[in-house]
């Protein structure tokens, strides 16, 4: 057994979230400046180079990639063999989290859903704890923003629609968000167990890094149709008019109820931000 | 990409009607921005009879919250924000002498004709680009609802803060226009 004070949990998370904002990530920084080499459109261009500047502006620590520094989204991997003292683990995550905002000049962004106000802390962020086997605690930061979020969604198809209903829905909805999610965007699909089971892997595609394909063949093949079918539909960095529209869709996939075909789309901005750390 | 009209607030119409989508725009002076929440405290306010925090005629609202400023700076990152969230209160606003707004995102189709009506454009800046869009802001101050934080109003002075105009006053659209021209069918 190993023992893990909860305070190195608090700094770890802070860290994570003040670099998360500030360093984008160098997977997603490749697949932009690709993405700049491939398109067409004179504004497309323009917008990639801007997007390209300000990466380096925020890793000189000029302001955060991005003001919209997002909901903190934490994933814990924590290995069986685990103690944790020093008091509350989730707190602790709290605190990080309280801590990583306010240290690194982030914006607070949680508030009340009717009132509006301000929680002013940026608590409570989601998280989502994973046992794992083994004595190590995997962390990894993954601060969300409004504007793409807004743009998912999550449906329960008929088993009828099949895969070519899965694939229709996901392009439908990337078309209908046009420019409001920030493309070009990274596509992450969840179909499998249940409603909140294929949100969850929607929003796990998300972490892979960017165009990493699916290790089943068949599904990377599905990945690469959707990618061709969103880049075709013409709406571009920003929705001015472009070829490139989305760097990548990441497709996950489990078993579902034999009643039921759950599928989950989460959309990220360009602004992909995750960091990581193994304690 | 065209030419690069600069354009220094206050806005005429006669500095509208010479703008078409697509146009790369950058602003100098004074810019007011506003969100959600500011929006809706502030088309109370006209219902309840009341002034807003600022004069809207001539002006352009900038659809941002920014992030908090470091030290020795005015304001922290300062990209856009989605603009659609804005659609139940901007042509309101556009009918009282706005003249324009920054966001990004599509509008609603009475958006788009508010700018024609009443001369008003519908400016793009480019999401995502919060550090770099921050430095063309010189001077940031809270002018009205501080409690809203991050959305309180604020009165920004820019020097050539990069935009593109996505709805013109003549009908024009960036995106539509974009779109047709990328899309390619099957």
């Amino acid at each position: 057994m190993r023992v893990i004070d909860v305070s190195e949990i608090t700094e770890a998370v802070a860290k994570l979230c003040i670099d998360a904002n500030y360093d984008l990530p160098s997977d997603v920084y490749q697949a932009l400046k690709d993405a700049y080499e491939r398109e067409k459109s004179p504004v497309g261009k323009a917008v990639l180079s801007m997007i390209l500047e300000n990466a380096e502006l925020a890793k000189q620590r000029v302001a955060p990639i991005c003001q919209d520094c997002g909901l903190a989204v934490v994933f814990l991997e924590i290995g069986q063999d685990v103690h944790f003292t020093g008091g509350s683990l989730k707190e602790a995550i709290y605190e990080g989290v309280r801590k990583g905002y306010k240290e690194g000049y982030l914006r607070k962004s949680t508030c009340h859903p009717f009132t509006r106000a301000n929680v002013g802390d940026n608590t409570p962020p989601v998280i989502h704890y994973d046992i794992v086997p083994g004595d190590k605690v995997r962390i990894v930061v993954a601060p969300k923003g409004g504007g793409s979020e807004n743009m998912s969604m999550v449906t329960m198809l008929k088993p009828a629609d099949g895969l070519e209903g899965v694939i229709e829905t996901v392009v439908n909805r990337v078309k209908e968000a046009g420019g409001n999610p920030c493309p070009p965007i990274i596509v992450g699909v969840g179909v499998g167990g249940t409603f909140e089971r294929s949100a969850f892997l929607a929003k796990k595609a998300l972490l892979r890094p960017v165009g990493k394909p699916n290790p089943d063949v068949e599904l990377a093949k599905v990945e690469r149709e959707i990618l061709e079918r969103i880049n075709k539909l013409g709406i571009g960095p920003m929705g001015w008019g472009g070829t490139v529209t989305a760097l990548a869709v990441h497709f996950e996939m489990e078993p579902v109820h034999i009643a039921s075909l759950p599928c989950a789309i989460n959309i990220n901005c360009h602004v992909a931000r995750h960091k990581e750390i193994i304690i | 990409m065209g030419d690069v009209i600069k354009l220094t607030t206050p806005l005429s119409d006669e500095d509208i009607m010479k703008l078409k989508a697509g146009d790369n725009v950058l602003i100098s002076g004074v810019i007011y921005t506003g969100r959600d929440a500011a929006h809706k405290r502030m088309i109370q306010a006209l219902e309840r009879g009341e002034e807003l925090p600022f004069d809207v005629k001539g002006q352009i609202i900038y659809y941002v919250g920014p992030s908090p400023a470091r030290p020795g700076r005015p304001v922290g990152a300062a990209g856009p924000t989605t603009s659609y969230r804005m659609n139940p209160y901007a042509p309101k606003l556009i009918a009282l002498g706005l003249k324009g707004m920054i966001g990004k995102g599509k509008m609603s189709q009475e958006v788009k004709e508010h700018c024609q009506k009443y001369k008003a454009v519908y400016f793009g800046a480019v999401g995502g680009c919060g550090a770099l869009l921050s430095q063309r802001i010189k001077k940031a101050e809270v002018i009205a609802y501080e409690d809203l934080g991050p959305e309180a109003v604020r009165r920004l002075e820019v020097e050539d803060f990069p935009v593109i105009v996505v709805y013109d006053a003549h009908g024009g659209d960036l995106e539509e226009m974009g779109i047709k021209e990328y899309r390619i069918e099957g």
